[in-house]
């Protein structure tokens, strides 16, 4: 029971914005989506200097999932995001600085060095970070939803997730519980068409949206490439879980147009794929919207440009972590202070931010 | 004081925390109307309702890795494993999302996980082991094992409280068997060991039901003035008190009834060697369960755990060494 989403305006002559995204909402989503390959392009070159160590993996042309749907949450919402999804971190609030020490093992990293890439979620912003075994975290989003629900907390938990992780028993068990206790919960299947070398046919034979009918609720499915499709069906699926409505199942098509890491060259790829899906851009696509509002996306560019490199000259004059240090922390004190998640940043004009 | 089951003094701890602290969620499979298969939360449903004494799907992984979300947010999940050997399918949630929160991003994770595990009466490859190593080995977790009455409510209220993931091992052959006096109301028994009897001559050290085992085998051993440490905290272990006995009697054998390679007192033994060699008058001895799947037919299962019979045994040839 696959329904199709909202539609949404998918190009720059659409004659009126979509209907919750201001003007300044849309600059917003662009931002956000040049910050986050701006950073990526920059840790990619800091890693071929021998400056990030162990491997570097990026997002490149999937930025309008995880900044479309991070767009839609609310400040007390709780996020679980993924190693393609920096965006997301960008939005709640995550400096560029700390997330470029981050990936050079730095002590200002958002883990001090403990854990590198985007394997992090920084606790002040909402958001948890993922462990390498994906669905894992389908399950903590499902489990923060069941503490609002079970406290009549009027928030919501989003994750995402990809088509790797379909096949994993965690999807399962996630799904049906949070359809058996209809809970406040988002689903994003970022669907790459890759799990590292593996295509989404030796995946599955049914399509995952499919699946969500199975569990007793909607699965929508958007064009991953339009960072406002994405933001409007998560507005949707949160508007329904704070309501009561239950879980939503989003699967968001894209494309992983870089190799699963920084080593690996992508042969197994056909060229022509890359080819048809970097006519789909979803920068391109959203730079065509917000030129077509008048406002100068190439001062906006070098705007980021600008922060990125400052960001990096920070990250780079910070210190790598005491080796001291390394047996710290492992459990935290009987006494010690009570800590939780706390507040991320909710730039959305809909919860009354001004972009 | 009021004597109690082991197993009712499991129940009073989590009743006594409930009732203080709203945080306190309890999840597992069959635990709300029927009471769980053991019937630690009977009654419970009736007192706390159906959303604080949650029936779950049947997915171990998704009990447990519900409990973490639940826990960032502010709850403070017990989660019930129906047997401590279901726990494997609920593994990765522990030993990767749970135990690395904290060093990896400065969150704790504040879940207890309850472990029914044990042998001694036919419940077979599948509802019998005792996987307590299986997580001291994984950094970030801690791992409980009360052998008392007493001790079994004081460690499950300590394991709520603790902000880390706890692994709480309730032996399910001291259930019903084991009874003591216990304190009313709240309190808590520290992750330290405990001496259950003092001694000169030799020391058993052990943990869970072992340690009524060791007690039974060494009650009247020709005189000898046996002493039994009762571990109670696996991870960490109290390396104090270990050495401190194994000092004072210079003889030591160990006694778990895991599987023996890698087994906890296999831990013991290493830190006992690297910390007290000079102090010993014999050889560590460890008696264990051998490493094979624990059977179901009764002289097979007899054949395997350590018995009252091979701990006198052994005890008494490290006495005559």
């Amino acid at each position: 029971m696959a329904t199709s989403s909202t539609e949404v305006p998918s190009g720059p002559t659409a004659p009126a914005g979509p209907a919750h995204l201001t003007p300044g909402d849309r600059v917003g989503l662009l931002r956000a989506m040049l910050l986050m390959r701006a950073v990526e392009a920059r840790a990619m070159n800091l890693y071929r200097q021998g400056k990030v160590p162990g491997s570097f993996y990026d997002g490149f042309g999937q930025e309008a999932v995880s900044v479309g749907a991070a767009w839609a949450m609310s400040a007390a919402d709780r996020l679980c995001v993924l190693h393609r999804d920096l965006g997301a971190h960008l939005v709640r609030g995550v400096d560029p600085a700390t997330i470029l020490s981050q990936y050079m093992g730095r002590e200002a990293g958002v883990t001090g060095g403990r854990d590198g890439n985007v394997h992090f979620g920084d606790r002040r912003t909402g958001c948890v970070g993922m462990t390498s075994m994906l669905p894992d975290m389908m399950l903590v989003a499902t489990g923060m939803a069941m503490a609002f629900k079970l406290r009549g907390e009027a928030r919501c938990a989003l994750t995402w997730f990809g088509d790797g992780s379909t096949s994993r028993g965690d999807f399962h068990e996630a799904m049906n519980w949070a359809g058996v206790q209809r809970l406040p919960v988002i689903f994003v299947l970022e669907n790459n068409q890759f799990a590292y070398s593996t295509p989404t046919h030796l995946q599955y034979a049914v399509d995952p949206i499919e699946r969500a009918a199975g569990y007793g609720f909607p699965g929508v499915s958007v064009d991953g490439n339009d960072a406002e499709a994405v933001f409007e069906a998560t507005r949707e699926a949160r508007e329904r879980a704070i309501a009561g409505g239950g879980p939503t199942l989003i699967e968001a098509v894209t494309m992983r147009m870089h190799g699963h890491g920084a080593h690996d060259d992508m042969k197994y790829v056909p060229k022509a794929l890359v080819e048809e899906w970097r006519k789909k851009d979803p920068i391109d696509r959203q730079s065509a919207r917000v030129a077509a509002l008048g406002h100068d996306v190439d001062a906006l560019r070098e705007e980021v440009r600008a922060q990125v490199e400052q960001a990096t000259e920070v990250a780079l004059a910070g210190p790598m972590p005491d080796p001291a240090t390394a047996t710290d922390r492992v459990f935290h004190p009987r006494d010690g202070e009570e800590i939780l998640l706390e507040d991320g940043a909710a730039p959305w004009s809909g919860f009354g931010a001004t972009s | 004081m009021t004597e109690m089951t082991y197993l009712r003094a499991i129940s009073d701890g989590l009743r006594t925390e409930m009732r203080s602290d709203e945080r306190v969620l309890l999840m597992g499979e069959d635990i709300g109307v029927f009471g769980g298969a053991f019937k630690v939360t009977d009654g419970f449903f009736d007192e706390f309702g159906a959303s604080r004494v949650m029936d779950t799907p049947l997915a171990e992984s998704a009990i447990i890795g519900t409990a973490i979300g639940a826990a960032v947010v502010g709850m403070r999940p017990v989660c019930e494993m129906q047997f401590a050997d279901f726990v494997a399918c609920g593994f990765d949630q522990l030993v990767n999302t749970a135990a690395k929160m904290y060093y990896r991003q400065d969150l704790p994770v504040n879940i207890t996980v309850r472990l029914p595990s044990g042998g001694g009466f036919s419940g077979g490859p599948f509802h019998s082991q005792n996987p307590e190593s299986w997580f001291m080995h994984a950094p970030g977790v801690k791992v409980v094992a009360p052998s008392t009455a007493e001790d079994a409510k004081g460690l499950i209220i300590a394991s709520m409280r603790d902000p880390n993931p706890v692994v709480y091992m309730e032996h399910k052959h001291l259930y019903r068997r084991v009874k003591g006096e216990v304190p009313e109301g709240s309190y808590e028994t520290p992750f330290r060991a405990r001496v259950a009897r003092e001694g000169e001559d030799l020391v058993v050290i052990a943990y869970g039901a072992m340690v009524h085992t060791a007690l039974e085998a060494t009650a009247d051993l020709a005189g000898a003035s046996v002493m039994v440490l009762d571990l109670r905290s696996l991870k960490p272990l109290d390396e104090e008190a270990i050495l401190g006995a194994v000092r004072h009697c210079s003889k030591v054998v160990i006694v778990d009834e895991a599987n023996e390679t890698c087994a906890a007192g296999a831990q013991v033994a290493a830190l006992i060697a690297e910390h007290a060699f000079e102090d010993l008058d014999g050889p560590v001895v460890r008696v264990a369960t051998p490493d094979c799947p624990i059977p179901f037919s009764p002289p097979l299962e007899a054949a395997v755990l350590p018995s009252v019979d091979r701990v006198r045994e052994a005890c008494r040839q490290l006495i005559e060494y």
